[in-house]
């Protein structure tokens, strides 16, 4: 079971978790306007990537707060998480998705990696 | 004496302490220590059980938990526990076993007639033969195969032991406690780690209590013992045997059930088995290796078994399991098992697949007197209960073909031996890879990204020096990672021979696979390597198609002898490497976990739990029947003595048209909503407008989803300036305020709203019928006349001297009064309403006669009569959308070519020709009955019943262009075949003004 790191809360268990699919998509300000089209991309059209992907959580057994995060499709491993309206910490393109963000940073401080 | 193959001066068993038992009913005796298993073979019992597929004789293979074919059913009645391997139950007095699948016995078993007709059911074969009549599948095919194939057999009964789940969380877990594994927790628990370390088995030491070598300078029990104490000593160690690491989850989640008592016997005080589950930010695996045996003709028969496991009971449990032995091997490992069978007796001969075999093991073994076959190889054996000889002949220099005269060896247990498996399932159910080594024959592990590493034998390292060098290592690095310093200080041992090892997987005899005798590679599932040929000829070559067309390293044991050999067979066919034909994933569990523990305290009442208004009592002392909505079980309805619930419902729905009822909406999701900007959040959440609603006054709400399509609805009241108390539907209570958190946390964090759940904090009893106001008089001074209380207002005051906030709402279609008090008044203001309507014949109805009378007044229920693809309008309720407002959620979704559309389904009512048919739920609606297939759906039925007010059958149905076709017939087909004639009516039956409500 993933552990996942709340932003209010720190690190819990995945079932105190509910998943809220690609984050950073706003709802339109206007909204009556924007064509077919557009309306269907903001409801429907997702990235889906295979690797970093942005994404929400609801704290829902515990803090009940929505919060974002940064994680690697494929390992499940967390970049980070974030609060709402906070920037996204992105990781570097080079980032495998399997060590840590402190793993990493410290790897390509001493230029081991 | 009893115990025939004991050996004096060997084992660690207690011989102060006889253990009386029974197998097949008949008594025998072993010692304290023992495992079923060594003390069945310490009685020369060594035929166990019949195979899965042809019946066959079998016996232990084995002397650990990568047994496959020593099962046996163990204890009777609730206690029986099915499949369970022998070489794992340690020995308790009274203990009682029996073999599986075998009738009437298990040394005249009918079922052996299978491996005569072996030619009939290969692999595949349930594909291929039990393909017509298909009707005969479940009621001829499948009953004779589970008769004739299987293992053991399920208890019928609860099970009456306790269980518990332990969640923990540490530094460095150490899996394993071999030489590997101490040596890991020992060099983890000195830096100051918080360090769990765990093995399967009753005792520490692994390897070492069978092979029994000096590790600094003392005997390996010394160094096991001193290795314990000093984790003993260590506050933050905690040492667990009989505990099985036995899933591995993401994020190092580690699952491990622990034996608790299942050694004593049933019928324990106290926990049977503990369920851990274990978060670890380091991992080390020390999980060791299984022996790999060879796969070679009639190999089998019970007596037959790894070298290892013969030296394990030689050495650990002084059983020898035959006089004559002999050790059939393609590398040096299994000789030290040739010297000490010697040493306790018995006559060896060791059959080696090697040309010349040389080294220190080779010519200690000489020096024994035991006589060794130079490049032979098993190619028969003989025996019909157990193993009685083997015959052995030259193998051809690319040990592909046999050539030469066969020698016949009489012998009565035969240890093999073609090289080792590192045991790599928890490493790849932790996602890692591994990768074949050649130097060793085997797969190691490789990559994995998860925070683990292996050390010994499971990583490939097969010497002893290396194994406690490597735990070391790895305890040391896992401390660090984990945020503890320390130097690795490995235990110190003599260096060893390597194996030597010349690869041989499929033995070959003098027929060609398939027309010889049987040769098993998968001894659980009955597979052989003809199987794996068969399988290559008809297409099944990738490893996943072979798996699942043969079932190899399907059954319990998940393939821990028989993967490698089976890849190797197939690689061969193939031309191919065997990395080349690839490995499989391994899946949790490692070893068979029993579902009590799994379920720990989470099974009966505690299986999930019951949310109760807190009119409970009063609801299960009158006769309610409940249904579960949400995890709320709440009446039904209320049955009297002798009364059937539909009759319960019919009286419930007439008493509340004619006098009065009460019923119990304190499910209903409640949130109280305030801030500022609460009215501007209602106007975007809702359809209706909500600025000019007076405070005092409640509305009737429908939320859309952004698509346009009805998601929930409810009565929302002002109860001040900037505060709201909102309703929701039950089964979507939770949800629902998720969802308005996240409208508000997101989207719009500028708005100052706070909502809080306050659905816990009401009871609400909703007072409805022609009567309803004469009972809430008695219990209330407040002026509660329709000129005082109009409809769709609250007022708040004392009932029965509670306070209350009184609603004027309906959804029963008559005048009604949802009286809310404070939770903990509730059951008190229930049973003074029911006191107080006594004289009006008041009934309690439940949540069927509700919706039988909103299906008369055709009031919708969202989820019911909606399924997330019904807009406002398809119910005929456009006038709760407001056009003057601005933005809403879901108001862009009715500009969607596919809400603007014409020809969408509508709400209307059905009327049946016959009137006392009432629909099937969901049953749809066609034209025409005599059409023929396909028959186009126009609608389907969402709501319908019998109506006790109007004497007949009626239904809501959603129906294509439905108001449209008002007056209009339609057809109901069922799958029954019924088709009844129904027209199509406004969706209000009754009351169509409303005006009872208001009255
Ligand atoms: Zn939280």
């Amino acid at each position: 079971m993933i552990q996942v790191d709340c932003p209010f809360c720190g690190k819990r268990n995945l079932t105190e978790f509910t998943y809220g699919g690609e984050a950073h998509i706003a709802r339109p300000e206007n909204i009556a306007e924007i064509s077919d089209a557009e309306f269907a991309r903001y409801l429907f059209t997702r990235k889906n990537p295979k690797g970093t992907h942005q994404e929400r959580w609801n704290h829902a057994m515990g803090c009940r707060r929505w919060f974002n995060a940064v994680r690697h499709t494929v390992t499940d491993q967390f970049w980070a998480t974030y609060k709402v309206g906070e920037t996204a910490p992105l990781p570097p393109a080079g980032w495998d998705g399997v060590l840590s963000k402190s793993e990493f940073e410290a790897t390509t401080e001493t230029g081991a990696k | 004496m009893a115990q025939v193959n004991r050996v004096t001066g060997k084992g660690r068993v207690n011989r102060s302490k006889p253990v009386s038992f029974t197998f097949n009913g008949k008594s025998y005796q072993g010692y304290e220590g023992d495992t079923l298993a060594s003390a069945l073979l310490a009685n020369n019992v060594k035929l166990l059980g019949r195979s899965f597929k042809y019946h066959r004789p079998r016996g232990v293979y084995t002397a650990g938990s990568d047994e496959p074919s020593g099962l046996v059913q163990l204890e009777t009645g609730a206690y029986t526990e099915p499949n369970t391997r022998a070489t794992m139950i340690e020995l308790y007095e009274g203990l009682s076993a029996a073999s599986q699948n075998c009738w009437p016995s298990v040394r005249w078993d009918v079922g052996e007639v299978n491996n005569l007709g072996s030619r009939l059911i290969p692999s595949g074969f349930y594909y291929k033969t039990f393909m017509w009549p298909a009707s005969w599948w479940e009621s001829v095919y499948e009953k004779a195969i589970r008769h004739s194939a299987g293992l053991g057999k399920c208890p019928e009964e609860n099970d009456p032991d306790v269980y518990e789940h332990r969640h923990v969380h540490c530094d460095v877990l150490v899996v394993g406690m071999g030489p590997a594994g101490l040596s890991a927790a020992l060099n983890a628990g000195r830096s100051g780690a918080r360090v769990i370390v765990l093995d399967e088995n009753a005792e520490a030491g692994g390897s070492l209590l069978t092979t029994g070598e000096d590790i600094d300078s003392k005997p390996a029990d010394q160094w096991i013992a001193d290795t314990l104490a000093e984790l003993d000593a260590m506050e933050e160690v905690t040492v667990l045997t009989r505990t099985t690491a036995s899933a591995y989850y993401d994020h190092n989640y580690i699952t491990a059930p622990e034996r608790v008592t299942n050694h004593f016997g049933p019928r324990q005080q106290g926990v049977r088995e503990r369920f851990w589950k274990i978060r670890a930010a380091q991992v080390v695996l020390a999980t060791g290796a299984h022996e790999r045996p060879p796969v070679f003709a009639e190999n089998d028969r019970p007596g037959i078994m790894m070298a290892s496991a013969l030296r394990t009971y030689v050495n650990q449990y002084g059983v020898l399991p035959g006089k004559q032995v002999v050790i059939f091997t393609n590398n040096n490992s299994a000789y030290a098992a040739a010297i000490d069978a010697k040493d306790a007796g018995a006559e060896v001969t060791i059959v080696d697949t090697r040309p010349s075999p040389s080294g220190p093991a080779f010519e200690a073994a000489k020096a024994k007197g035991i006589h060794i076959d130079e490049g032979y190889g098993i190619v028969a054996t003989k025996g019909k209960h157990g193993v009685k000889g083997c015959e052995i002949a030259p193998l051809s220099n690319d040990g592909r073909s046999v050539s030469g005269k066969s020698i016949l060896i009489p012998c009565d247990a035969i240890g093999v031996s073609a090289g080792w498996n590192p045991s790599v399932h928890m490493w790849s159910q932790a996602r890692g890879k591994v990768a074949w080594d050649p130097a060793v024959a085997c797969f190691k592990p490789d990559f994995c990204q998860q925070k683990v590493r292996a050390a010994g034998s499971c990583n490939g390292t097969f010497d002893l020096a290396g194994c406690l060098a490597e735990g070391a290592e790895a305890g040391v690095a896992a401390a660090r990672d984990a945020g503890f310093d320390g130097i690795a200080k490995a235990p110190v041992a003599a260096a060893e021979e390597a194996f030597d090892l010349r690869p041989i997987y499929y033995v070959p005899s003098r027929r060609p696979v398939g027309e010889g005798k049987k040769a098993f590679h998968d001894h659980q599932n009955d597979v052989t390597a003809a199987d794996i040929h068969l399988a290559h000829r008809e297409g099944f070559i990738s490893v996943e198609h072979l798996k699942r067309y043969t079932t190899t390293g399907m059954a319990t044991d998940q393939g821990k002898m028989s993967n490698v050999n089976a890849l190797a067979i197939m690689a061969d066919l193939r031309g191919d490497t065997i990395p080349g034909v690839g490995t499989t994933t391994f899946r949790p569990p490692y070893t068979p976990t029993t579902f009590g523990a799994m379920a720990g305290q989470s099974a009966g009442e505690l299986f999930h739990f019951t949310q109760k208004t807190p009119m409970w009592d009063w609801h299960a002392a009158n006769g309610a029947v409940m249904e579960a909505m949400g995890d709320y079980l709440r009446p039904l309805a209320y049955a009297r003595p002798g009364e059937s619930t539909k009759a319960a419902e019919n009286r419930e729905v007439k008493m509340v048209r004619q006098s009065v009822g009460v019923y119990d909406a304190s499910t209903l999701g409640k949130i109280d909503v305030r801030g500022p900007d609460a009215t501007q959040f209602l106007n975007l959440v809702y359809t209706n407008a909500w600025d000019k609603l007076k405070v005092g006054r409640a509305k009737y709400g429908f939320m859309l989803n952004e698509r346009g399509m009805v998601y929930d609805d409810g009565v929302t009241t002002k109860l001040g300036e900037n505060h709201y108390h909102m309703t929701t539907t039950t089964g979507n209570a939770a949800a629902v305020l998720a969802w308005l958190e996240d409208w508000l946390q997101v989207e719009w964090p500028d708005l100052d709203v706070h909502l809080t759940n306050v659905a816990e904090q009401w009871a609400v009893c909703s007072l409805a019928g022609p009567n309803a106001r004469k009972v809430l008089e008695k219990l209330t001074s407040l002026d509660v006349s329709a000129g005082a209380f109009p409809f769709m207002t609250m007022k708040e005051g004392k009932v029965a001297g509670v306070d209350a906030r009184i609603l004027r709402v309906s959804f029963t279609g008559e005048s009604s009064f949802e009286i809310n008090v404070p939770a903990r008044y509730g059951q008190y203001v229930w049973e003074q309403i029911m006191e107080a309507g006594r004289e009006f014949d008041i009934i309690p109805f439940g949540t069927e006669a509700l919706h039988i009378l909103r299906a008369e007044r055709g009031f919708v229920v969202v989820g019911q009569d909606t399924d997330g693809t019904v807009t406002p309008m398809d119910l005929g309720m456009g006038w709760i959308v407001s056009k003057n407002k601005g933005d809403f959620i879901g108001k862009r979704g009715f500009d969607a070519p596919e809400v603007a559309r014409g020809g969408r389904k509508q709400l209307v009512g059905l009327l049946t020709d016959k009137r006392d048919y009432v629909i099937p739920h969901g049953s749809h609606l066609v034209e025409m009955a005599t059409q023929a297939p396909p028959v186009k759906t126009v609608g389907w039925v969402c709501s319908t019943y019998w109506s006790e007010t109007l004497g007949r059958s009626i239904a809501l149905a959603l129906v294509e262009d439905g108001r449209a076709r008002i007056g209009q017939s339609l057809t109901v087909r069922n799958i029954n075949g019924d088709a009844e004639k129904v027209t199509l009516t406004d969706p209000v039956f009754y009351d169509a003004k409303g005006e009872r409500a208001h009255a």
